[in-house]
């Protein structure tokens, strides 16, 4: 910033100079003689009260008392950084440091970046200026975690776990296995189903980068043909081609390892697996429950069994409550790049313990990030399922699929989804 | 002076003015639809008297269609009519095939090479993300690199009005260049004051009834609250059927003016939303 050119605008062009001499006259005259009434104002603030409380130049008391306001809004949440910080320094040097509203505008326009800023700004700058020293500190989020039994309401025959002798499959059995519920499956089965959920081929759909290749067909590449005509002194060469060039799409996969999603968990936490197998560059996975973790790093080992192991010593939070809605407001907050052009995944029941309309808003700003967001849930697949939890009601405006997630036919539903291969089947 | 132009700006936009064009940095314009980003870019124009030069951001929208691209068919002309004339020079039609005069400037470069000149960047939600680097890296330096050419720099740099509908959250880094403000609706006095500026003929009674249904109609729940624009529509309609006072009755049936969604109109029916506009 420091280094930069001042960029000196009244200067040559004489009919731009009358213009622009106009314009600065007139943007400040109508500033003075605006009352704040239009734009409400918060406390006005004390500056000039401060600096005479002060003997130490000008300018470092101007810059410690903004960066002093720049830590004030950091605790409320604004990510007023040290970059933003300084400009408002910069264009505090432009405006009057003993307006009031001079200095609200000059760090609303510099340190604020979303309509969400705003109120927090206000608030902010009435405490920070108006004389309360007591500053907003964020207050932690009172966790209560409710380790809940849930019945899923549809287990039936063979919910036991172990009651499965080692049956020699057979392909009929293999395609059975296939549409079968895993939370209804023995050990046994379930082993099986892993396995193949290890081979799963999951694909990625490709988006266009804004690079070129070069190629058989597509536009006709200038720059390369006319090089090489050029090289051949004139004489009209092949017309050289180009296409974009294309990247695997990313995912970002949001599991919920709750207390009600822990028939599905470790199933889902095996299809992450072979997702980020297959792209590691470009997948991402994080468990949500209690807390939000990423396991990105876990699951990129090799071997499945390997890699859960160290997927279940990650995440602190196994079989505890939802509170879907914060953690995904965590996500946007700490990771919201990730999801930015991918495919984000949620896989969850939508058992909100949370306030849904929480939930909603944080799906909002993702959809509003991600490319596509799926939404997975298990007792989608099973018989007159109705999206009716708080959670699920609060996020379906924002969900582009809707799919189940229960079974191995399922699953591959969802890779051909997330490879851009719309499969035939019903899901 | 942006008023003399028929835009009024509250305090808050003017000062963003003033500070974008003395740091010389872009000015980020977010807000609902319809409140008068991309206009302001336009009224500075003319304010300045400088050509506004538009970018419009789609999907896909790369650097040959937003900075330059060199101009094929008159290179190879060139190259014929040097071999006709028997240059052979193969270094020097080099040069001479990549001249200024073979570059097509698209938006971005032809900002940077005009003074003074207002680059309206619209809707940079809609780019994808890898523009936006790319954006963020010409609005930075305010210079471009042609590999055949050389630096392209700007002697000054354009004044810069990017905006966004929020249909996508922008690159931190991008915003962080730029002055960030916030675009609200107009309050009820600069709404009726920017009724009687852009429509004169429009009396202060029938100003003011528009603009405090308007008000409640952005209060309500609907799918796209009238914008200023929309705002303009319906008293110009009102305007033209001839009323110098608002009822229900020329409300419901100008209402097409101020909402484009059926459901919005139906919403505004059903709970009698303008039923009570009389009362000025």
């Amino acid at each position: 910033m420091s280094g930069r050119p001042e960029h000196g605008y009244p200067d040559p062009a004489a009919a731009a100079r009358a213009a622009l001499d106009r314009i600065l006259a007139g943007v400040s005259s109508h500033a003075a003689s605006h009352p704040p009434a239009d734009t409400p104002p918060p406390t006005p603030p004390d500056e000039r009260g401060r600096a005479e409380a002060d003997d130490r130049p000008v300018d470092e008391r101007l810059y410690a008392t903004i960066t002093g306001f720049a830590r004030t809004l950091r605790a409320a949440g604004v990510a007023a950084d040290r970059e933003r910080t300084q400009n408002m320094v910069e264009a505090l040097a432009r405006l009057d440091v003993t307006r009031p509203m001079d200095v609200y505008w000059a760090g609303r326009f510099t340190l604020c970046s979303g309509p969400d800023d705003i109120p927090r700004y206000d608030r902010c700058f009435a405490a920070y200026f108006g004389g309360e020293r007591a500053l907003p500190v964020r207050q932690p989020a009172v966790v209560t975690v409710t380790r809940h039994v849930v019945s899923l309401g549809d287990d039936g025959e063979g919910g036991q776990e172990g009651d499965g002798d080692v049956v020699p499959m057979t392909a009929s059995r293999v395609e059975i296995l296939r549409h079968r519920d895993v939370a209804r499956m023995t050990a046994a089965e379930r082993d099986e189903i892993h396995r193949m959920l290890a081979l799963l081929e999951a694909a990625r759909q490709r988006r266009r980068s804004r690079r070129f290749t070069p190629a058989q067909r597509g536009r006709i590449d200038p720059r390369r043909t006319v090089r090489d005509t050029l090289r051949r002194g004139g004489e009209p060469a092949r017309l050289r081609r180009r296409t974009h060039r294309t990247r695997p799409r990313r995912v970002v996969l949001l599991v919920d390892v709750s207390g009600s999603m822990a028939p599905y968990a470790d199933t889902l936490l095996r299809f992450a697996h072979a997702l980020v197998r297959r792209e590691p560059r470009a997948t991402e996975v994080f468990s949500v429950g209690t807390r939000l973790t990423r396991i990105t790093e876990e699951l990129r080992h090799r071997d499945p069994a390997t890699a859960m192991r160290e997927v279940s010593a990650a995440i602190p939070d196994w079989s505890g409550g939802t509170r879907l809605g914060e953690e995904l407001k965590e996500f946007l907050a700490r990771h919201g790049s990730y999801a930015r052009g991918a495919i984000a995944v949620i896989a969850s029941d939508g058992w909100e313990r949370g306030d849904p309309s929480l939930l909603g808003s944080q799906m909002a700003r993702l959809s509003r990030l991600a490319h596509r967001v799926v939404w997975v849930n298990p007792h989608k697949g099973s018989e007159g399922y109705q999206p009716l939890t708080g959670g699920m009601q609060a996020a379906l405006p924002y969900i582009d699929d809707f799919v189940a997630g229960h079974s191995l036919a399922a699953f591959e539903d969802l890779a051909a989804l997330l490879a851009g291969k719309q499969s035939g089947k019903t899901r | 002076m942006l008023e003399k132009h028929g835009y009024l700006a509250d305090e808050g936009l003017a000062t963003a003015c003033f500070l974008a064009l003395r740091m010389g940095r872009p000015l980020f314009l977010e807000g609902e639809a319809g409140v008068g980003k991309t206009e302001l870019a336009k009224t500075l124009a003319t304010v300045l008297d400088a050509p506004l030069i538009r970018l419009q951001c789609y999907e896909g929208l790369d650097a040959a269609q937003a900075l330059y691209d060199w101009d094929f068919p008159r290179q190879l002309l060139h190259l014929k009519a040097a071999e006709a004339a028997g240059v052979h020079d193969a270094e020097r039609l080099e040069g001479e095939l990549y001249d200024r005069r073979y570059l097509i400037a698209r938006p971005l470069l032809r900002a940077l090479e005009t003074w003074p000149s207002v680059l309206l960047v619209d809707e940079v939600d809609r780019a994808d993300d890898e523009f936006e680097a790319f954006l963020l890296e010409v609005l930075s330096d305010f210079q471009i690199s042609i590999p055949e050419l050389g630096t392209v720099r700007a002697e000054r740099p354009p004044v810069v009005v990017i905006t966004s509908n929020r249909t996508r959250e922008v690159h931190d880094a991008l915003k962080r260049r730029c002055l960030y403000h916030w675009l609200e609706h107009p309050s009820f006095e600069r709404e009726v004051a920017i009724l009687r500026k852009r429509l004169p003929e429009c009396g202060e009674t029938l100003a003011a009834q528009v603009a405090r249904a308007t008000a409640r109609l952005r209060e309500a729940d609907l799918v796209k609250p009238p914008g200023i624009a929309e705002t303009l529509d319906w008293t110009e309609a009102l305007l033209t059927l001839g009323a110098r006072d608002l009822d229900p009755a020329l409300a419901a049936a100008s209402l097409g003016a101020l909402l484009k969604y059926r459901e919005d109109q139906e919403t505004v029916l059903r709970n009698g939303l303008l039923d009570d506009v009389r009362p000025a």
